[in-house]
């Protein structure tokens, strides 16, 4: 759960889940959420060290690729990632597509 | 069009269950992702922002209905219902699931398609002139000899592990529409003195962060001697070709690095020990490949003008705009070459759904004798239309969307999937091309502005071709923020050029205004309409356009 720190740069563990490569977060229970609210939220030291053991672990266990710790920040008290590439990753494109797309464009 | 015989039957589906075999490894754990990843990148398997992305080769960019019509079925059941075409003439699908593509592979397999060597340090698919077997200005058709290309480096065992990625590219008219300079090899289809068919070679050209114009090397190889040739320019990057830097592994900087007389030597020497081997193509051969890619028997010619169509025009100034821009002449009297614009106003450029993808297939049979092109602008064609059928084509591809009447127009923008999709982006390119799009979307003030072609990266790796835009546009990050940088004057043609940086970045917020004041400059400073853009640019230079954006020095 998403607590907002005082002075600490939270960060969350990032990664993409083998089977169907879609971006997903560490979470409280050590296992992995698409949605970034329900991410484990961690600051460097202790905390960060047993998130990224347990994306280890959960590496070697051929759930998840490429997992990273990122930098977290508040958005109108909403935890958002600090990069740009990360806030995309965890809200999907910035453009619509697909037959989404097709029909906002025959609307307009 | 080809069709595989028995040994590219076995060899894609022997491909298919290999690759089953890997994935079903990967995923029980016999393999590590980085055993894995090497694995799944020679199948076009990559893993992006979302999900997996998996590339589709269009070998020299041709189509046929049945094709056209699995890439929609796949598109609806293994990925949200749409494609994207990309500058290399392949389709991306960005989000299958990793366990459904050797599924995916079966089924392009059962209509003649794979994803083998679209990714990798391999020679990649051949992409070829889109108008190619169609034009009027053709000289012949360059895609036998992309075919038998595409056969030869299939899995070639010398040059499956390359020092970098090899690109060819084939055109067989003057006019380049297959941008061969900015190839690894560029070859133009011609014809000698005596009518005798060969090839111009041009090598070492290419973008990314070091962008260069290729070399001419040869001026007129034989076309027998077009497999040897080849082969003893990859032999020569292969072995000298830079593998201690991975941004001095491509053959542009080996050719730029010892010169391309040196080049031209070093492969004059090794061809000259094998072009007499088992690479010496038969005219036998060659004819045999042509015979595939023959214009279709039921394409007879027809009166040069329709009065079916001059009715029509004159009803339907929409028609009349669309004929202007997305129609070229055909080699066959009474047809037309028809550009299916992909760049609908504010739309995702290269994008089309999987019920577009069905309605294409369908009415490329009814009207373009069963055949599709994929442009490297990232645009579709239907290369052989009579043009009695212009209107009712033009109405069914309306009712779709699909009949923006834009090609080269400002609004028909190269874009790469960008920050929105790729993991290599260091910014969004798709919402900066719909930004421009809306921008320049009236008619009118496109067809003053006139022939124009904006290309946007969104990173240094150019997979948006920015260096050969008119105005080009390239995506970085700057503190955190995208930026974009423009350059200007650059040209993928027979007359190729590199686009000049202009000065300093502008913001996301910044670059369309950026890119309007650079065309209100361009309409201020022209001798005429008949003046594009790009002349302007070559006959004035930077100069008005630097003032217009940054202020007088």
């Amino acid at each position: 759960m998403y607590k907002p720190a005082k002075g600490t740069a939270q960060k969350a563990v990032i990664a993409n889940r083998l089977d169907d490569g879609r971006t997903v977060f560490l979470d409280e229970a050590g296992n992995w959420t698409p949605d970034l609210a329900e991410a484990r939220f961690v600051v460097p030291g202790p905390e960060l060290d047993a998130a990224n053991a347990r994306a280890e672990a959960e590496l070697k266990a051929r759930i998840i690729v490429d997992p990273y710790p990122i930098d977290i920040v508040e958005v109108d008290g909403r935890p958002v990632p600090a990069r740009i590439r990360e806030r995309i990753r965890a809200e999907g494109p910035t453009v619509t597509y697909g037959e989404a797309e097709y029909e906002k464009l025959r609307a307009g | 069009m080809y069709r595989y015989d028995e040994f590219d039957r076995d060899f894609v589906a022997d491909r298919v269950a290999q690759f089953r075999g890997q994935v079903e490894r990967r995923i029980s754990g016999e393999l590590t992702e980085d055993q894995f990843k090497p694995l799944r990148l020679m199948n076009g398997v990559y893993l992006q922002m979302h999900a997996y992305m998996l590339r589709i080769a269009v070998p020299y960019g041709t189509l046929n209905p049945s094709q056209m019509r699995m890439l929609a079925f796949v598109g609806r059941k293994y990925d949200r219902g749409y494609g994207h075409f990309t500058t290399r003439q392949n389709l991306q699908f960005h989000w299958p699931a990793l366990k459904d593509v050797p599924e995916i592979l079966g089924h392009l397999a059962s209509v003649e398609m794979h994803s083998i060597q679209t990714s990798g340090n391999c020679i990649r698919n051949v992409t070829a002139d889109h108008f190619a077997g169609a034009a009027a200005d053709e000289v012949a058709d360059p895609r036998p000899h992309a075919e038998i290309l595409r056969q030869w480096s299939s899995l070639h065992p010398e040059f499956i592990f390359l020092p970098r990625k090899f690109k060819i590219a084939v055109t067989g008219a003057e006019r380049d529409r297959a941008a061969i300079q900015i190839h690894d090899i560029g070859l133009h289809l011609k014809r000698d003195a005596e009518g005798r068919l060969g090839f111009a070679v041009y090598v070492g050209g290419g973008l990314g962060r070091t962008p260069l114009i290729a070399h001419r090397i040869n001026d007129f190889l034989p076309e027998a001697d077009l497999l040897s040739y080849c082969e003893a320019i990859l032999r020569v990057y292969n072995q000298f070709g830079r593998r201690d830097n991975k941004f001095k592994a491509r053959i542009k900087i080996l050719v730029h690095e010892a010169g391309a007389d040196e080049i031209r030597r070093q492969v004059d020497e090794e061809w000259e020990r094998i072009r007499h081997s088992a690479l010496a193509l038969p005219v036998d051969e060659i004819r045999r490949i042509e015979a595939y890619f023959a214009l279709p028997a039921s394409l007879s010619p027809r009166p040069a003008r329709s009065v079916v169509l001059d009715r029509a025009v004159a009803a339907n100034p929409a028609l009349a705009d669309w004929l202007e821009r997305n129609t070229a002449r055909h080699r066959i009297s009474g047809h037309a070459m028809v550009t299916v614009s992909l760049k609908p106003i504010g739309g995702t450029p290269g994008d089309v759904t999987s019920d577009q993808m069905d309605l294409l297939a369908d009415l490329s049979e009814r009207y373009s004798h069963g055949e599709i092109r994929v442009s490297h602008e990232q645009n579709l064609i239907l290369p052989h239309v009579a043009l009695d059928d212009l209107p009712a084509l033009h109405e069914a591809l309306a009712a779709a969307s699909l009949a923006t009447p834009n090609a080269g127009l400002v609004t028909d923008i190269i874009a790469c999937p960008g920050l929105d999709y790729c993991s290599l982006a260091n910014a969004r390119s798709i919402p900066v091309a719909q930004r421009i799009s809306e921008r320049f979307g009236s008619q009118a003030r496109q067809k003053e502005i006139g022939d124009l072609k904006i290309k946007i990266s969104g990173c240094i790796n150019a997979c948006g071709h920015h260096h050969v835009g008119h105005i080009g546009i390239l995506g970085v990050e700057k503190k955190g923020e995208e930026f974009y940088q423009l350059t200007l004057g650059g040209s993928g043609d027979e007359h190729a050029s590199l686009g000049e940086i202009i000065g300093p970045g502008f913001s996301g917020a910044d670059v369309v205004d950026a890119v309007e004041t650079v065309v209100d400059t361009y309409l201020k400073v022209r001798s005429g309409p008949e003046e594009d853009f790009l002349a302007a640019y070559r006959r004035l230079g930077k100069e008005p356009f630097k003032e217009a954006l940054y202020g007088a020095a």
